[in-house]
């Protein structure tokens, strides 16, 4: 599902935020992406979501060469992938229900098609109740959750988060991650950045570790 | 919660839903109808500030409309005129009355002349007895100094200045004639002002659109920076350059309307409080319907709408492809 192939970033200024990394995660697994800050976690789910590009090498993405999609192409390439963020990236002017609902309107659904899914991914996350609200109105963990349902409301076979426990106390950290355990039970391919060792460590997945810019582990469990 | 998602596994599958094409196509229409509205919702909340740049186009679009519509209407004033613009034949004193009525069935036949009219040398002497009050100094002339009289109306497809001296040089040829007299500067004064103003107008036109333009743009430059953080989720979530495009460019079309409907009504405005003194004026000319404005047509209130609706949609066009562009996500 995701391979990179000896792939280096280098910004502008000559900081190397990933050098010479080999990473193979498969269609259906779930793994953690764990390094201090700095580590170069963000940059690698950058490259995976074409934020940004590598410098050399290569990142395949469901067998894409990224380096032949070009910037028309690239928004369908990203419908294939759920994005979660530390900090939500809601619209707050809108409710729950049009925050949810923004991928489908995106890809063209009809108005019938999006309801059904909206109340299928808000239901999923445990937020139906709050579908009128808006975003400011809920804890962080609820925006965290309706930010989940967006992403996996168009059933995308990636889910990518970063750091996405990362504002939220440890019971609720663990309920969010319990969602992605449930999501990659389903077959979806899952990688999420974190820096809470103490929480991954309960889960029994695959961690890999960035240590400046450079790949220690990538052990397969 | 494990618990809960396990009940919708078999719902969950690994390929990224798509609509269906049909779908699509349909739902291509029902989003340009709902962005249509959905950007007239985002103006109305913003209802003094939307106000205060329609207003300001509406001021720019306004300028030239009004300066057409006068112009058309001096155009059709000298259109008027073309009743004035007759040529008179003065006769030598020795053709007879029956050559004259030849000549004026000769005439007649020209394709550049409408009517000819004969004024008989006897009814204008008795004419101008009556009308003159030198009828007692006249009635003591031996002799008719008056000669005949024919009055010239050139036809409607030939009242430019140009072919009517051709027709006035044929005319003198007649050797029947002694005189011909046609008073044409100021029609060639006249039709020279009007094409002055017509490059004019068309300058301040182009300018002004310009200017409604940068409005415009300058405009949706200021809602693209605000949605900024909008812009990249869209962007994140796999949003198209066209669809993030979308409201933007209706919403610089709904400026554009708003704009030329506000021009139209200053314009009208305007005519409404030119019109009174100068029935004024016409009244002092015997003729009331000499200098009449009226409203602006309905021709050129459409062409103003539609043009105000274009230069909007063009501004937001321009405004949105320099400056989308920029906002990616970091």
């Amino acid at each position: 599902m995701i391979l990179f192939d000896q792939v280096s970033k280098r910004y502008p200024g000559g900081n190397e935020a990933l050098s010479n990394v080999n990473f193979h995660l498969r269609q259906g697994e779930m793994a953690f992406l764990t390094g201090h800050s700095g580590a170069g976690k963000s940059t690698l789910l950058k490259l995976i979501a074409l934020i940004e590009r590598a410098t050399t090498g290569n990142v395949i993405i469901g067998g894409k060469n990224l380096h032949k999609v070009s910037r028309h192409t690239l928004p369908y390439l990203r419908r294939n992938m759920g994005i979660i963020f530390q900090d939500y990236q809601l619209l707050y002017d809108r409710t729950v229900f049009d925050n949810v609902a923004l991928p489908l309107i995106i890809s063209g659904f009809s108005s019938r098609e999006v309801k059904k899914r909206v109340h299928a991914a808000l239901d999923k996350v445990g937020l139906l109740r709050y579908e009128k609200k808006y975003p400011v109105t809920l804890s962080g963990g609820e925006q965290q959750r309706v930010s989940i349902a967006r992403a996996v409301v168009n059933k995308p076979a990636l889910l990518l988060a970063d750091e996405p426990t990362g504002n939220l106390d440890p019971d609720l950290s663990l309920e969010i991650m319990d969602l992605f355990m449930a999501f990659n039970q389903v077959g979806v391919t899952v990688l999420i950045a974190t820096h809470d060792i103490p929480l991954i460590n309960q889960l029994d997945k695959r961690i890999v570790h960035l240590e400046h810019g450079q790949l220690l582990t990538a052990e397969e469990n | 919660m494990a618990g809960q998602s396990s009940g919708t596994e078999n719902q969950v599958q690994l390929r990224q839903l798509r609509p269906s094409f049909s779908s699509r196509f349909k739902e291509f229409f029902i989003r340009h109808l709902q962005v249509f509205f959905y950007s007239l919702g985002l103006l109305s909340r913003t209802p003094f500030s939307t106000l205060l740049t329609a207003a300001a186009l509406g001021i720019a679009l306004a300028l030239p409309a009004g300066l057409y519509v006068i112009l058309d209407h001096a155009k059709q004033l000298s259109g008027d005129f073309d009743s004035i613009n007759q040529i008179s034949l003065f006769m030598k004193q020795d053709v007879s009355t029956q050559a004259i009525e030849r000549l004026q069935k000769k005439l007649n036949a020209y394709p550049e002349i409408a009517q000819v009219k004969h004024i008989d040398r006897a009814e204008a002497l008795k004419e101008f007895q009556e009308n003159s009050g030198f009828g007692d100094a006249l009635k003591a002339l031996k002799d008719n100094p008056l000669p005949h009289l024919l009055i010239v109306y050139p036809s409607l497809t030939h009242n430019e200045p140009e072919p009517i001296n051709r027709l006035l040089a044929d005319l003198k040829k007649l050797p029947e004639v002694d005189l011909v007299q046609l008073d044409i500067q100021w029609l060639q004064r006249l039709y020279a002002i009007i094409h002055i103003a017509q490059r004019g107008i068309f300058i301040i036109g182009a300018l002004l659109a310009l200017a409604v333009l940068l409005i415009i743009g300058n405009t949706i430059r200021l809602a693209i920076e605000n949605r900024r953080s909008e812009i990249v989720v869209m962007k994140l979530i796999g949003a198209t350059d066209s669809f993030i495009r979308r409201p933007f460019l209706y919403t610089g079309f709904w400026y554009g309307l708003f704009g030329s409907l506000i021009a139209i009504l200053l314009v009208n405005l305007s005519l409404l409080m030119i019109s009174n003194p100068l029935t004024h004026l016409s009244s002092l000319y015997n003729n009331s319907e000499l200098f009449s404005l009226g409203l602006m047509g309905i021709n050129t209130s459409l062409a103003l709408l539609l043009s105000g609706c274009i230069l909007g949609w063009l501004g937001a066009r321009m405004a949105v492809s320099r400056h989308l562009k920029e906002i990616e996500p970091k």
